[in-house]
């Protein structure tokens, strides 16, 4: 059994395949958020999932903000919470706020 | 992520450097650290970032930036390759913890038993465990029964600072463990680091329970849990 935290090894294996990648991180939360800052969720192109950044709530809505990420390369900073209605219509059913950032990891001679 | 800055991280996280990696999230720029050579107050945040093993973010210059550490993993020395360290194994890997099992008796630490994922080493538990020097991220554990085995690695771990020292063996067996080691000149104080019996109090009776409750004490005392206190 390997390292299930190690979000980043598994990411950079699939860049190694080949795939493309975009890798989802908290980097904020407030209130009782699910994952601490830090946590990593990892998103293939072609639909593979690995890690979270929260117990499940969002990471369907963080998937399609990658897709955006992974096509032109550009960073997001996505919010989530219960408070925020006007971008996402996901919330946390926990109440808690989180912030998360996307980025494409570029592969070797991209 | 640039390809060669993912290829940077990944290689210091190979050789275990502490590095951070600081993110401003307006545009994405990276920088590792401490080899980048951030701005003061960057590079202190990551600093105490890595210090705590906890993310942080931080305003620089109008933006808001993001540290995230990677310090190396948490080891875990078990001393003695027996049943129970074959249950204990999967899961410290599982965990995060760098694994190394230490016994000198050429039947027990096997690949066959272990597999790759796992140092193994078959020195005099004495002679691995200074050359392994436990430092405060690391756990220690003995299971062979035998003092022959047992006490000599204990001595070594009692004067490390390493952050959890199990033994296993029953509260008589512990007792006696007590008086050797007080016999070969450790203070009492050292004695009362020693986790035993080791793990915590969940009834354990198979293997994988045992490892499981070893895993949960070696969890909780890093977390500074409450139920980690003896």
């Amino acid at each position: 059994m390997s390292d299930q935290e190690d979000i980043l090894a598994t990411a950079a294996g699939w860049l190694a395949e080949g795939e493309t990648v975009a890798l989802a991180t908290v980097v904020e939360t407030w209130g009782s958020s699910p994952r601490p800052a830090g946590s990593h969720l990892a998103v293939t192109a072609s639909g593979r999932l690995a890690g979270s950044v929260s117990g499940g709530c969002i990471e369907g809505a963080v998937a399609e903000a990658a897709r955006r990420t992974m096509a032109d390369g550009t960073p997001q900073l996505l919010d989530f919470g219960i408070s925020d209605e006007r971008a996402w219509e996901v919330g946390l059913a926990c109440g808690g706020k989180l912030k998360v950032f996307v980025e494409k990891l570029e592969g070797q001679a991209a | 992520m640039k390809a060669d800055f993912l290829a940077r991280l990944q290689r210091a996280r190979a050789a275990d450097r502490a590095v951070a990696v600081a993110t401003r999230l307006t545009d994405g720029a990276q920088f590792l650290h401490p080899e980048d050579g951030l701005p003061a107050p960057l590079a202190a945040a990551a600093d105490a970032a890595l210090a705590s093993d906890a993310a942080a973010s931080l305003p620089h210059e109008g933006a808001p930036w993001f540290i995230q550490p990677h310090n190396p993993r948490l080891r875990l020395i078990v001393v003695g390759a027996v049943h129970v360290a074959q249950a204990l194994v999967p899961m410290a890997l599982g965990l995060g913890f760098a694994v190394t099992v230490v016994d000198p008796r050429r039947a027990f630490a096997t690949e066959e038993r272990f597999g790759t994922g796992v140092t193994l080493v078959d020195e005099w538990p004495d002679e691995a465990m200074e050359r392994l020097a436990p430092d405060a991220r690391t756990a220690i554990v003995t299971l062979t029964h035998d003092p022959k085995l047992d006490d000599p690695a204990l001595e070594v771990a009692l004067r490390s600072p390493a952050f959890y020292i199990g033994a296993l063996g029953s509260r008589r067996t512990h007792a006696k463990r007590v008086a050797r080691l007080a016999e070969a000149g450790l203070p009492e104080e050292a004695m009362a680091r020693i986790a035993a019996p080791v793990g915590l109090a969940i009834g354990a009776v198979t293997a994988p329970e045992i490892a499981l409750s070893i895993m949960a004490e070696i969890v909780a005392r890093r977390r500074g849990a409450a139920l980690a206190g003896r």
